[in-house]
């Protein structure tokens, strides 16, 4: 049966991209939300863990001791203007204007790439001075909640990079569009999660 | 530790003769099947058509085929532990050695739940669901082959355990701190944690693709109170797997963190909370269950719809059952732990909240009782499937609701009695299900019936072996037996466990059967073709097609406007109508994409058991560079052209009309 | 073409954005200044931080996700309302499981 299938016209070759059942741009961005969806109860089990253990400090740091609020809203303040960053980069690609595009995108990787760097020195210092994940079950729940919303981050980062250089050699076709739609859900909903954080890490730890 | 391989050397080799005797007789059973695919020059086939195809109906028959050969390695561990038990009594210590036998029980629940019941939900789901609601094929059909190949990834690692080192000797539940490093410091958590890590990622794959279908690609006028009612349960189904897999992923990676990195999650020291693994699993394990049985209750209620002629009775009210299931399924998973301790507030919490749940699968069965009730039930292989299930897990949630009491439950919990109770809702509520389907689509999926003979002596021998297995079980629960004994010293409960071995080997005999069954239905299928592609006079879409269904599974998308919308064009003489001239159809290539990122990540997972890490970077490096190759591959699609549609269309109603 | 199906997801205007960013700040400014200049009681603190958070996840779901009830933005919303739902009740009902035994055990 396959070879009967190779027969067949290509569908690039024939053009034509989208017939009413293959509406796949819409298809891929609602099923990449799902997939937000499951990774929202991803984030969910590591917080009600790290609600459960971070009074669990075995006689070491606890939050309020380790927390430095200053860079932490230095990380927000950067995460928060990607966003704004990445929602212009989101209008100019609309309007086709591809040079605009990568501009804005070039800004969010930039702010993206300084909450990561301030993360990596926050997670460095704390290691450096004996409070590595290996500490307490406080440690093993900080590192990984924040360190997984870090891994996200880091992914979208590569991603970005990725669609930048498609955008940059095949232009804003629809096939890149969805893809950035889908990259700015991921991105949007990173923000999300840090709002989470730095509310039930940060804030209510170092109260 | 070697750099080059890790914990693995020459120890890792297995001396039990028995493991031995297993992998000579996998190994000439490989040789076998690998010279008669030479022979019969069927690897082109088998790698162009099936291992690297899209098509959710091949990937779907590829899904069963691996659960029944996992339910070929399942039901062995099942059998050498009731060997065992019916052996090992009166002090005497059997055959099987505790090392062995431990392994041999969590091997055969993860078996069993992960790679025997999922696959073969996932399977019937693949096959069917796209049908039903008049799809060309999944949302996304390269995500639909590359889930395959993760379920079959965390399969291989289970099978590897069985050669080379050893399997969890933890329980399938792998509770800490038992499974963490202190006290399991081997390979044999480690093989499960990625073996479930990597197919639970390919499960919820599944449910994101599935959920996109079903709410993105129903044939036009299909509102989703249109959908037919197995696909509605499939959908409940997707969105538990959606809700709670993640669940299971996370308690994973932080077992794993324990375990690779020395995190104090779930440790006695540091101030780990091992409850917490407990809680987190469960808060998957629950909705699990109800995963692998909503989908056998949608089944039934085709079957009962079907062969009683009739519209199945309150469409609506399984609808909603099946979502108050879904809901409530969610929030009740502390009865898997009632004893941990929790105050009595939880307790009570959670065991009203079972004993509800009890109340929508009464209406299940109620509505069941009712489409039967003044129709003309054609007594069929499917409809036996159906009347076995309704006694037996009628059986099953009666005891389940006495071990939602937690009083009650104190005295049950971890009996044989809790066995008895979970064997009795699996196998008589999921598995007799996915039996039915299987009977029941089997002629749809593979274009010829099953013989009619070695399908009901397989019913009467699963009965009648699950009643003789487990029944004993309950009254060893109440004599005080608990499960996971490697040997037993009470002459009270001997009888019991001689009754139980007899039951498992009868159940043997209803394999043999089945297996049998597609042999000789295999052998004789030039006679038993199903040329109208509705055997069974079927109410829902997938039935409109040819069997085997086209390719493109619809020439033109069906416009639907009943719930049973076959039926409803049946009786407005829409169906099988002859079309002057058909537009091109757009359908997704094959793509080896799958199957290589699936083998990757085989190799990744194995390195991470093992230790090593060279390996593990190369796998899992490899396996994100392939994805992003596949993502800038232009070459994914192509026409289907109309004088290839109008040949194949017109071949299927010439024979419809000679049928 | 698709970008008539990324048009489900409305992308919004500069103004939009704008108006999500300003609230953003200052539903983050907010909270930042009450707990480090410890300006108020531990538990209005609590209580206040907590609902400033959850006003601010609402506002990047509308400005910056765009979720809404629209025809085509719908399924997205009912979507992200039941994972809500699921997820307050694993979290609510694994700390009360878990506060409740250690209870149990002190």
């Amino acid at each position: 049966m396959s070879t009967t299938h190779m027969n067949t016209h290509d569908a690039h070759e024939a053009g034509a991209h989208h017939d009413e059942h293959h509406d796949t741009g819409g298809n891929t961005v609602f099923g990449f939300w799902l997939y937000l969806m499951t990774d929202c109860l991803l984030f969910a089990s590591v917080f009600a863990t790290y609600a459960v253990l971070f009074m669990n400090t075995a006689g070491g740091v606890s939050g309020k001791d380790i927390f430095d609020l200053e860079l932490i809203l230095a990380g927000t303040a950067a995460l928060l203007v990607s966003s704004i960053t990445f929602g212009f980069a989101m209008i100019c690609a609309h309007n086709k204007n591809r040079s605009g595009t990568l501009m804005w995108l070039l800004a969010t990787f930039i702010f993206g790439g300084v909450f990561i760097a301030l993360e990596i020195y926050e997670f460095q210092h704390l290691i450096h001075n004996g409070n590595g994940p290996q500490a307490s079950a406080f440690l093993s729940a900080f590192f990984s909640l924040v360190g997984l919303h870090g891994l996200h981050v880091t992914a979208g980062l590569i991603w970005m990079v990725i669609l930048a250089v498609e955008i940059m050699m095949t232009g804003l076709t629809g096939r890149s569009l969805t893809r950035l739609a889908c990259l700015s859900l991921f991105w949007h909903f990173l923000d999300i999660i840090w709002i989470c954080v730095f509310t039930v890490v940060y804030l209510m730890g170092a109260i | 530790m070697s750099a080059l391989l890790g914990k693995l050397s020459w120890d890792a080799l297995p001396y039990d003769p028995i493991v031995i005797g297993t992998l000579c007789v996998v190994a000439i059973a490989g040789c076998v099947l690998a010279f008669l695919l030479i022979k019969h020059k069927l690897l082109g086939v088998l790698w162009n058509d099936w291992l690297t195809s899209v098509d959710h109906k091949k990937l779907g028959i590829m899904y069963i085929v691996l659960a029944l050969v996992m339910l070929i390695r399942g039901f062995a561990d099942a059998i050498m532990m009731r060997l065992q038990l019916a052996l090992a009594t009166s002090g005497d210590p059997g055959y099987l050695p505790p090392s062995h036998y431990d392994q041999i029980f969590t091997a055969h629940g993860v078996i069993m739940i992960i790679f025997m019941a999922m696959p073969f939900m996932i399977g019937l789901m693949n096959i069917v669901v796209p049908l039903q609601i008049g799809a060309r094929d999944v949302a996304f059909p390269f995500l639909n082959n590359l889930s395959f190949w993760l379920a079959v990834s965390g399969a291989v690692l289970v099978n590897i355990s069985l050669g080379l080192g050893e399997f969890a000797k933890t329980g399938w539940v792998a509770y800490p701190p038992l499974s963490g490093l202190e006290y399991s410091p081997g390979v044999g958590v480690d093989y499960y944690i990625w073996a479930l890590q990597i197919s639970g990622i390919g499960t919820t794959l599944t449910a994101v693709n599935f959920l996109a279908t079903v709410f993105k690609m129903r044939t036009p006028g299909m509102k989703l109170m249109d959908m037919p009612i197995f696909t509605w349960t499939c959908t409940w189904a997707n969105i538990l797997i959606a809700a709670s897999f993640p669940i299971l992923t996370a308690v994973l990676a932080m077992l794993t963190l324990d375990r690779y990195l020395d995190f104090h999650f779930f440790t006695n020291d540091g101030g780990g909370n091992s409850m917490m693994y407990i809680n987190l699993f469960w808060a998957w394990g629950h909705p699990e269950v109800y995963i692998l049985v909503l989908p056998a209750f949608g089944i039934f209620s085709e079957i009962v719809s079907t062969f009683t002629g009739k519209r199945l009775f309150g469409y609506k009210s399984m609808v909603w059952a099946t979502a108050s299931i879904s809901i409530l399924g969610f929030i009740v998973w502390l009865h898997h732990f009632f004893t941990m301790g929790s105050s009595a507030n939880v307790n009570a919490f959670f065991g009203v909240m079972t004993m509800i749940i009890a109340v929508p699968t009464g209406v299940k069965l109620f509505n069941w009782l009712f489409t039967m009730y003044r129709g003309r039930l054609r007594v069929t292989v499917p409809v036996l499937w159906t009347l076995g299930f309704m006694v037996t897990f009628t059986v099953g949630g009666m005891t389940g609701v006495l071990l939602a009491v937690p009083g009650a439950n104190y005295v049950l919990h971890n009996s044989l009695f809790l066995i008895a109770h979970f064997h009795n809702t699996i196998i008589g509520g999921a598995v007799f299900g996915y039996l039915a389907g299987f009977a029941f689509w089997f002629p749809k999926a593979m274009g010829f019936h099953l013989n009619v003979k070695l399908g009901k002596a397989a019913f009467w021998c699963w009965l009648v072996g699950f009643f003789l297995a487990f029944m004993p079980l309950y009254v060893l629960g109440f004599l005080g037996m608990t499960r996971r004994l490697n040997h037993t010293d009470n002459p009270d409960w001997n009888i019991w466990l001689y009754i139980a071995l007899v039951g498992a080997l009868v159940i043997l005999a209803g394999i043999i059967c089945q297996f049998l069954q597609l042999y000789v239905s295999f052998r004789d299928r030039a006679q038993n073709l199903d040329t109208t592609g509705d055997p069974w006079n079927g109410h829902t879409l997938e039935w409109s097609t040819a069997s085997p269904p086209q390719y493109y599974n619809f020439a033109e998308l069906p416009v639907v406007s009943d719930i049973d919308a076959f039926t409803d064009m049946k009786e407005k003489g829409t169906a099988y109508v002859r079309k002057e001239s058909y537009a091109p159809i757009h359908m997704p290539k094959n793509t080896k994409a799958g199957i290589i990122i699936g083998a990757l990540i085989t190799a990744f997972g194995f390195a991470m058991i093992w230790h090593i890490w060279w390996l593990a970077i190369v796998g899992l490096v490899g396996s994100i560079v392939t994805f992003i190759a596949r993502a800038y591959t232009s070459d994914v699609d192509y026409y289907v052209q109309p004088d290839e549609i109008a040949q194949i269309e017109n071949e299927h109603l010439d024979n419809v009309a000679k049928g | 073409m698709s970008d008539h199906s990324s048009e489900a997801h409305s992308h919004g205007s500069v103004k939009s954005y704008l108006v999500g960013f300003i609230w953003s700040v200052i539903l983050t400014g907010i909270p930042f200044w009450m707990v480090m200049t410890e300006a108020f009681d531990k538990g209005p603190t609590y209580i206040t931080i907590v609902l400033l958070a959850i006003v601010q996840i609402f506002v990047h779901l509308k400005y910056f996700l765009h979720l809404d009830f629209s025809e085509q933005g719908k399924l997205d919303t009912y979507s992200f309302i039941f994972s809500a739902v699921i997820i307050v009740m694993v979290v609510a009902l694994s700390v009360w499981i878990i506060y409740a035994s250690n209870a149990m055990m002190m």
